[in-house]
């Protein structure tokens, strides 16, 4: 698949410049007339087109963000609550801006879990998959960075809290944390080089898009049977049929992110970002974003050392906490080779099914813990759901490949979504 | 994640020692009140937030700022143009040098900040026996269920139970993190004269200044709100239209045609 067609313009002038620079060729090609796309994606197929618009939404907001936001810790706060009171819109800008990161998520997480689930990752889609993986880990790269930057309660103490896990990786810690801070805590240095690589990072996201897109083409989109394309009849173009679809799709998800920017703006943040960064008093209790509790009780879960107890100690507690909430999103990239199940759609591997459904569960458990005090039973469970998420990718998985009995997959995706003709 | 919690543990210590507060137990759910403000359609009680400035003024402003509050804002809660350099006018802030280049200083306009009570955060410690009254500016939103917390603290104050151990010059009041609290109850029966005569209860002012510190928090809520009726109405009809031209481009395909016929 993946032939590549070259568009003629009638327009001389069009006609000049696309035999020099063949864009309107890269569109159609893409995401155009002239892509091939299967003609059963569902619903779940909506969110990477959502995903890029929140990349835009984001950029845009951003930057004009950028042009009222000082840097500076003394002003920071200050020019935040500027930006909300006393320039035109500033409210509007800043929780577009806000909300959109979180939906920003949002769209990107459901994305990841239907490739999980439809075996987006499998061949000859490694490729496009591992790109995906990057752009996340871009992306909370960037997210994080961004919350700190009102200089906030939280803003303040999630920077010293995160920034100093890395003072947990051996040798180097200590100059690493360092070299985050450009200095011996979190301060002015930290801001303004976190205010520069958020301004950055986005760029790089946008690169790494491209390249993602550039996969998806070679590939080709998969779909919810998971079976390769076979006759003509399995394809339809991109445009007008996905381009209108993801259109409606965008139209239902802003109606959701427009009650929240504008009925319940702070709902998803923290009230205590709303006090001024103060390094002598910590907050009661110290969260991350909603979008990186899992992660955050993974790693708080972890509390022990790798080893024999009292023979040896391989890893100390902290370095494996911290090692254990890295690899929590680095074992994606390995997904290609741990699931080697010819079939790649979840509905045709009925054991499968169940516990990807518990995979879900397990990611809401997770979050629910990673907000919650370590108090009580709350560390138990968290070492519980920790375990099954682990053990879904490097137990579940490699056994499931082998030892499951899959469904018959039907003969191709017209056979199997239309109706036998009359 | 020992030594996060060892670092938060320590930090803790020191800001409770700061702030004379024990950290020990929780507070109350704060009492629900059916705010003017709350819900899609909701808008400033302008008359309610107008006499809650008055109370801020006449109380509050006696010991905590209002940094990111300026005269001109009251125009969002219905005062005019006049009565707003009125109200400047009642305070004296630090204008330009003369010209022998001594301090002086002038009647506030209306673009001037709201004059803080104190010069900096150790004279407002040292004139309230080592606590600092915060800033109220943004009060509503830095704290969970802002508005009714605000309202409950201010009608919360009781007897400490007889169990209770109260440290020395503090308060109880269920509703505060702890219990106990530095400020001693604000709000008394009849405490001021509302310019619009209606009675002074400690309810009516707390509901009255929570109106007026939820504007200050929020100066844009009326129009936000207004705004979002306008805009999740676009979407929809959008969404709609968007959604009838799906069904019909998507007929060929639900049909079964096959686009790629030689």
């Amino acid at each position: 698949m993946a032939e590549w067609e070259t568009v003629k313009p009638e327009n001389k002038a069009l006609g000049w410049f696309e035999e020099r620079l063949p864009v309107l060729s890269l569109v159609n090609n893409v995401v155009g007339p002239a892509t091939p796309t299967p003609r059963n994606l569902n619903y779940f197929w909506n969110f990477g087109s959502l995903a890029g618009l929140m990349l835009v939404i984001q950029i845009i907001s951003g930057v004009v963000l950028a042009m009222h936001y000082t840097p500076t810790t003394g002003l920071a706060f200050d020019s935040v609550e500027r930006i909300m009171r006393d320039v035109n819109y500033g409210w509007l800008i800043r929780y577009m801006h806000a909300n959109g990161a979180s939906f920003f998520f949002i769209a990107v997480y459901i994305h990841i879990f239907r490739g999980l689930y439809f075996g987006s990752y499998k061949a000859p889609r490694e490729v496009l998959w591992m790109l995906g993986v990057v752009i996340f880990l871009l992306m909370m790269a960037t997210a994080f960075m961004g919350y700190v930057l009102p200089w906030g309660q939280m803003s303040f103490w999630g920077a010293t809290v995160i920034t100093s896990l890395f003072s947990a990786i051996p040798l180097i810690g200590e100059s690493v944390v360092q070299l985050l801070w450009g200095g011996f805590s979190v301060d002015e240095p930290t801001l303004v080089r976190f205010f520069s690589l958020h301004y950055l990072l986005p760029f790089l996201i946008t690169g790494v898009v491209i390249l993602h897109l550039w996969a998806k083409k070679i590939s080709d989109s998969g779909n919810p049977l998971g079976i390769e394309v076979k006759t003509s009849a399995d394809q339809i173009p991109f445009h007008p049929f996905y381009t209108i679809k993801d259109a409606f799709g965008a139209g239902v998800f802003f109606l959701i992110l427009a009650a929240f920017i504008f009925y319940m703006p702070n709902a998803l943040g923290h009230p205590d970002n709303y006090i001024p960064a103060d390094s002598l008093a910590t907050p009661d209790s110290i969260v991350p974003e909603w979008y990186f509790l899992p992660y955050y009780a993974i790693l708080r879960s972890v509390d022990f050392p790798l080893g024999i107890p009292g023979v040896i100690e391989i890893l100390d507690a902290k370095l494996l906490g911290v090692i254990a909430m890295f690899a929590s999103i680095l074992v994606w990239l390995g997904l290609p080779w741990l699931d080697t199940s010819k079939v790649r759609s979840g509905n045709f591997r009925p054991m499968f099914k169940w516990f990807f459904a518990f995979l879900v569960i397990d990611m809401f458990i997770l979050m629910w813990l990673g907000g919650q005090k370590p108090e009580g039973n709350i560390p138990l469970y968290g070492k519980f759901a920790t375990l099954y998420y682990f053990a879904y990718f490097f137990v579940v998985l490699p056994v499931l490949s082998r030892k499951e009995k899959t469904l018959p997959l039907p003969e191709s995706i017209s056979s199997a979504v239309l109706k036998p003709a009359e | 994640m020992k030594f996060i919690r060892n670092i938060a543990v320590a930090l803790s210590f020191s800001t409770l020692a700061l702030a004379g507060v024990s950290a020990a137990g929780t507070a109350e759910h704060p009492l629900q009140v059916d705010w003017s403000f709350n819900g899609p359609l909701g808008k400033f009680d302008l008359p309610s937030a107008q006499r809650g400035w008055q109370v801020y003024k006449e109380v509050c402003a006696s010991c905590h700022s209002l940094k990111y509050f300026r005269f001109r804002d009251l125009a969002t809660i219905g005062y005019e143009e006049d009565m707003i350099k009125a109200f400047a006018a009642e305070y004296e802030v630090a204008g330009e040098p003369d010209e022998y280049g001594d301090e002086t200083v002038r009647a506030a306009l209306p673009q001037d900040v709201l004059p803080a009570p104190f010069a900096n955060d150790n004279a407002a410690r040292s004139a309230n026996g080592g606590a600092l009254p915060p800033d109220l500016s943004l009060m509503v939103k830095a704290r969970h269920d802002g508005a009714n917390y605000i309202y409950s603290l201010m009608v919360g104050y009781k007897d400490a139970p007889a169990d209770f151990d109260l440290s020395d010059g503090l308060n109880y009041n269920p509703y505060f993190k702890g219990s106990q609290i530095a400020m001693a109850e604000p709000l008394a029966e009849g405490l001021i004269d509302y310019e619009d005569g209606t009675p002074a209860t400690p309810d009516q002012m707390a509901k009255d200044v929570v109106q007026f510190l939820q504007y200050v928090a929020e100066p844009s809520l009326q129009e936000r709100h207004q705004m979002g009726i306008k805009v999740l109405l676009f979407l929809a009809l959008l969404t709609l239209l968007l959604y009838i031209s799906m069904k019909v481009i998507w007929k060929p395909v639900k049909a079964g045609k096959n686009f790629y016929e030689d």
